[in-house]
This record gives structure tokens, C-alpha cells and sequence, in this order.
């Protein structure tokens, strides 16, 4: 009894921002052990030395001056970029049509849900395991090589099907596009209906309402898409190994070459230049559009 | 007197699968009336308005405007122009852009389409707004753009649906003036849906009372409510009373009814409740046949000699302010949806 008494009274005292503190902590705790502490670290890390069987703690830009020296690091990065738009173009075009159609076709809420939910059952499988099935489909023995093959309308085998920036490229956006369709659908459901109607009352056609009306409307959520599909595409390492065959680098793969032969410092420099870059895109990409009324 | 302007429907039907929203309704409006669509939610008027807009389909009929039947033509060639109930504005323009937006969609150049936006923009008074965006206007405001926005297309005949019932009692006086004048001004057509009866009355050349997917009576707004034909209509303008006497039901103004002393009075019954109302006071009256009758005395008729609640009372009115109402029986009653039944 007077154990609930206690409790209960500084209970009722507790004021807003008690509240609102523990509230918070939960998730800024475990965001500060693992995601802030780490973060320092690489960047600490990155200014180390390094000797071919030792690793010292220093201040030195060693690192850095070897990244920025080095020709492969412009190519590789050059690469990334060229996964991340091309993904991006892709993600974009397939995922806008898909939330158009779900969000402006599709009448009743039943079915929008109904397919929205078809949308995301190749994600109850890992991304590994979707990554790898390509392989024995896209393989110069593969499927779609005997299927064109027996159609006949290839001689040969196509070799650029797999292990090439075809099959990298096609592993992302099979991997991506929903990343895509998710906040465009969103920011589409929002759109009033009566907008469009008042568009036509206008007389605009139905490209016009889409290029002046629905195109930007949906710009908040195209660009939450966008900074999710180029995050995730500057990041990946296991895509690119995996679909190319080891033939293709990005950063990513370029940070794990140097884990692996335990080039910490080095893979840190990297690790640090590729958060900058993705973090100047993303800031750059907010400058267009104000995301705010999407949060 | 008919004119090429004129905007008229022909047994015009919206059927949704087996329910008929609007059920071969037929009327004109002739051109340069300020019309309304009066009528309780779910009787078809806003049907019938989108169907002339053309965001509508038509199942049957015909709308005919200018002599051509346009229920097949696009919403933008039909000469009308349609004010949203939520006025529709487009959030990511700004007022300016939001006007001209129609004749963005012609291609007219920048500079003619600013200056026409602006030409409408200073008729509804808002030319100081003109670089805001939608967010940042009040709901009057928002208004008289998306006002402008429908005018700048100069339709023969404006569509607005339920315009003023997203404002704050004040403005909607305020505003409804303003939309008489514009219709005086402009001449042209203006075809008003609302639920409201003080707005129609004050604003309508033309009532068109529709209930149950058809019109149940339409007029002059002073001979809709001087002689209600159904009793639907005299309950929905309010102000009547709606009485089965011996040789049927009529319907008779509130203050038409006066108190008598007389003892052959056709109403006998006793005071249910009184209401002060400043100038007026209203006093309700439960008489033959457990029928409620509301009268509206003046102050001083009332006072000079003034009535309790459960004391005995009786009416007489004048033989010509009682109004047969057709199709009416002794059960008429009104449904608490508004709905009515014989």
C-alpha cells in the first residue's frame, strides 16, 4: 500500500520533458552505442597508420593521400555514381508507374492494399537468396539464354547477360524499385482527388495534369525514394560482387578488399569520403524539395 | 423568355448500379439566373451539378447548353466552369499560377495569362494575395481565388458546389453577398448547390427543391416559399407549419397563424414550450390530433397577453395563407434522415 503511494506520487509529478526524455532514450541510446560511437571511430581510425604487419594509432593523412593519389579511386567512385543513377532512372521510372497505377487506377481500397501487399512478398525472401536465383536464370546455360535461344532469336548465347553491369544493374532495381514505390504511392494517396477534377475543369489533358498537377505533388515522396535507392546503391558491396562475378568494383567493395586484407586505416579513409559523398548528395537532393510535409 | 444561353436538363439520370441518384429530372435555367439546388444530403443535387460540370457521367438525357447538347463534351468545352466545395486550389501554385493555370493549359503566353489572372483576381478583390501560396490564405481567400480560378475560363454558367459551407457563419454572409453581386455583374448563369435554405432564399433567383433523386419543386425563391407544394417542402424551407386539417394538409406560415379566443377556432390544443427571440417570440402548440404547430408572435402581440406552458390556446389564419399541399396523406412524416415518406 504505501509502496503504491509512492510511486504513484512522484508518477503524477513527472513533467513533460521527463517524459519526453525517456521517451527518446530507448532508441537514442542504442542509436549513440552503435550507430555514433562506430562513426567516430571509423573517422578516428581513418587517420591511423599503417606498416605491412601493423596497424599504430596516429594523426597522419596517409590514408587520405593515398586514396586521393590513387587513379582506381576516381574510377571506382565514377562506377558507384553510375550504378546509383542508373538504378535511380530505373527505380524511378518503374516505381512511379507502379504507385500511379495502385494509387490512381486501382478504385477500391480493398485492392490497393491487396496489391500493395503483392508488391512486397519478394522481400519475405533475404535479398542474398534473391540475388543469387538470378544467377542460373540469367547464365550463359540459363534460362533466359535457352529460351531465346530455342525461340530463335539468338544464334549464340548472350554473354552480357550475367557477371556484367547488366546483371549488377538488374540485381538493384529488382532489389530497390519498392523502396520507390512506397513513399510515391504514399504521397500520391494524399494527393485530393478533387485536384484533378479541378485540372480537367481546366482543361488539361492527362499528360498536362500529370506533368503540372500529380508530378509535383508527388515530389516529397520521389525524393524520399530517391535518397533511400541512392543510399543503399552507394552502400551495397554484395550486389556488385555477386552479379558481376568480381568483375565490377564500387566503394563498397573497395572498403571490403581492404578489410579483408585487414587494411583497417585504409578501408576507414575510404569508408569516410563514400558518408561525405552520400551525405553531400542527399543535402543537395533536399535543397530541391521540401520533405518536411512527408514526416 | 428562352435564350441561346440558357442551360437545360433533359430527363437527366445518374444511376450507380441499382440505386438512382438522379432520376430523369427535366428543368431550365435560364440564362443569367442565380439558381440553387436546395435539397438534404444525398438527394441527387450534387449529382446533378457534377453531371453538368461533366465529372459526372450521364446514364440517360441530356444537358443542353447554348443549344447543343454538351453531356458528352470534356468539362473544359462545355462552357461551364466548376468552384470546388473545398475550392481545389492547387497547393504547389500560387495564387497567380492558380488562376491563370486553365489558360497554362492553352498555351497562352506568360505574360497575357499573368495579366488575365490579374484582370480576375482584382473582380474578386485579391490582387495584394497574388504571390501567395494557397496554405497561406485564410478560407474566404482561398475562396475568392478558386472564385477567380473558375472565372477566368468565362463560362457561360457557374457551378458551385456547396461553396460557402466552409466558412464561419460571419463570412458566409459576408460572402454570399459578394456572390450575388459577381453574378449581377458578370450576367451569366450561376447554379448553387447547398443544404441550406437561409442561403438559398437569400440568394436564389431560382429554387430547385429535389428530394429522393428528383425535383420536388422549383420557382421563384418567393413563390417556393409562399406556396410550398409538398410537405417536404414546406418542412425543408422551415418557417411552415405543415397541418392536416379536415379537407387535407396545409401548410401554413409560422406567422401567419394568430392567437384567438374565439371558441369555434380550427386549432385547439395547449402551449408546449415559448422561445424569446429578441423581436420575435416563438411558441410551440401541441393541438388536435397530437400535431406540434410552432407560431411566431411578436413581441408585443405576445406580451399584451401572454400564454404559459400547458395552457389551453387556439389559432385562426387568414383562408388564403393555408396551402393545400399535394400528395400528402394524414401519415406524412419525416424520417429522422430527411428522407420522405408517404
Amino acid at each position: 500500500m504505501t509502496d503504491h503511494a509512492r510511486i504513484s506520487a512522484p508518477r503524477r509529478s513527472l513533467g513533460p520533458n521527463v517524459a519526453g526524455w525517456l521517451l527518446v532514450s530507448p532508441l537514442a541510446l542504442v542509436l549513440s552505442a552503435f550507430l555514433v560511437l562506430p562513426v567516430i571511430m571509423i573517422v578516428v581510425v581513418s587517420f591511423w597508420g599503417t606498416t605491412e604487419f601493423s596497424i599504430y594509432p596516429a594523426f597522419q593523412f596517409d590514408n587520405y593521400a593515398f586514396l586521393f593519389g590513387s587513379e582506381v579511386t576516381y574510377r571506382v567512385f565514377l562506377n558507384t555514381f553510375k550504378y546509383a543513377v542508373i538504378t535511380w532512372a530505373l527505380t524511378l521510372g518503374i516505381g512511379f508507374t507502379v504507385a500511379y497505377f495502385l494509387a490512381f487506377h486501382v478504385r477500391t481500397q480493398t485492392w490497393q492494399i491487396a496489391l500493395f501487399l503483392l508488391c512486397t512478398i519478394p522481400f519475405l525472401t533475404s535479398n542474398i537468396i534473391r540475388m543469387i536465383s538470378w544467377i542460373p536464370f540469367l547464365g550463359r546455360e540459363g534460362i533466359a539464354n535457352s529460351a531465346l535461344l530455342s525461340w530463335g532469336m539468338i544464334d549464340a548465347p548472350l554473354d552480357w547477360l550475367l557477371f556484367s553491369d547488366f546483371s549488377v544493374i538488374l540485381a538493384f532495381v529488382h532489389l530497390y524499385t519498392l523502396f520507390m514505390v512506397v513513399p510515391i504511392f504514399n504521397t500520391m494517396m494524399r494527393i485530393d482527388r478533387s485536384l484533378i477534377e479541378a485540372a480537367n475543369d481546366a482543361g488539361a489533358s492527362g499528360w498536362q495534369t500529370l506533368a503540372f498537377v500529380i508530378v509535383p505533388l508527388t515530389k516529397p515522396g520521389i525524393m524520399i525514394g530517391t535518397i533511400f535507392v541512392v543510399t543503399l546503391v552507394m552502400g551495397d558491396f554484395i550486389t556488385v560482387r555477386f552479379m558481376s562475378g568480381s568483375q565490377s568494383a564500387n566503394v563498397g567493395r573497395l572498403i571490403s578488399n581492404d578489410i579483408a586484407l585487414l587494411q583497417y586505416p585504409s578501408a576507414s579513409a575510404t569508408a569516410v569520403v563514400l558518408l561525405v559523398v552520400v551525405l553531400v548528395v542527399i543535402g543537395t537532393l533536399l535543397r530541391f524539395v521540401d520533405i518536411r510535409r512527408e514526416l | 423568355m428562352r435564350s441561346d444561353l440558357d442551360l437545360e436538363l433533359v430527363g437527366l439520370t445518374k444511376r450507380y448500379g441499382s440505386t438512382t441518384a438522379v432520376d430523369a429530372i427535366t428543368h431550365l435555367f435560364p440564362a443569367g439566373t442565380y439558381a440553387c439546388l436546395l435539397g438534404p444530403s444525398g438527394c441527387g443535387k450534387s449529382s446533378t451539378l457534377r453531371m453538368i460540370a461533366g465529372h459526372e457521367s450521364v446514364t440517360e438525357g441530356a444537358v443542353v447548353l447554348g443549344g447543343r447538347d454538351v453531356s458528352r463534351l470534356p468539362p473544359a468545352r462545355r462552357g461551364t466552369a466548376m468552384m470546388f466545395q473545398n475550392y481545389a486550389l492547387f497547393p504547389h501554385l500560387s495564387v497567380v499560377d492558380n488562376v491563370a493555370f486553365s489558360l497554362r493549359m492553352k498555351h497562352v503566353a506568360t505574360s497575357t495569362r499573368r495579366a488575365r489572372a490579374l484582370e480576375m483576381l482584382d473582380l474578386v478583390d485579391m490582387t495584394q494575395l497574388a504571390e501567395r501560396l494557397p496554405a497561406q490564405l485564410s478560407g474566404g481567400q482561398q475562396q475568392r481565388v478558386a472564385l477567380a480560378r473558375a472565372l477566368v475560363t468565362e463560362p457561360q454558367v457557374l457551378l458551385l458546389d456547396e461553396p460557402l459551407s466552409a466558412l464561419d457563419p460571419f463570412l458566409r454572409v459576408r460572402m454570399r453577398g459578394e456572390l450575388r453581386r459577381l453574378q449581377r455583374e458578370l450576367g451569366i448563369t450561376f447554379v448553387h448547390v447547398t443544404h441550406s435554405q437561409d442561403e438559398a432564399l437569400a440568394l436564389a433567383d431560382q429554387i430547385v427543391v429535389m428530394n429522393d433523386a428528383q425535383i420536388e419543386q422549383a420557382g421563384a425563391a418567393r413563390d417556393v416559399f409562399d406556396a410550398p407544394a409538398t410537405a417536404f417542402v414546406a418542412r425543408f424551407l422551415g418557417s411552415h407549419n405543415v397541418v392536416a386539417l379536415p379537407d387535407g394538409m396545409a401548410a401554413i406560415r409560422v406567422d401567419a397563424l394568430r392567437v384567438t379566443d374565439a371558441p369555434d377556432a380550427p386549432l385547439q390544443g395547449h402551449v408546449t414550450g415559448i422561445e424569446y427571440q429578441g423581436t420575435h417570440v416563438a411558441l410551440t402548440a401541441q393541438v388536435t390530433g397530437k400535431q406540434e404547430v410552432t407560431v411566431l408572435l411578436t413581441d408585443g402581440d405576445f406580451f399584451g397577453a401572454p400564454k404559459d406552458a400547458g395552457e389551453a390556446i387556439s389559432f385562426v389564419w387568414e383562408a388564403a395563407a393555408a396551402h393545400p399541399l399535394r400528395g400528402g396523406g394524414r401519415t406524412n412524416q419525416m424520417k429522422p434522415n430527411g428522407e420522405y415518406t408517404t
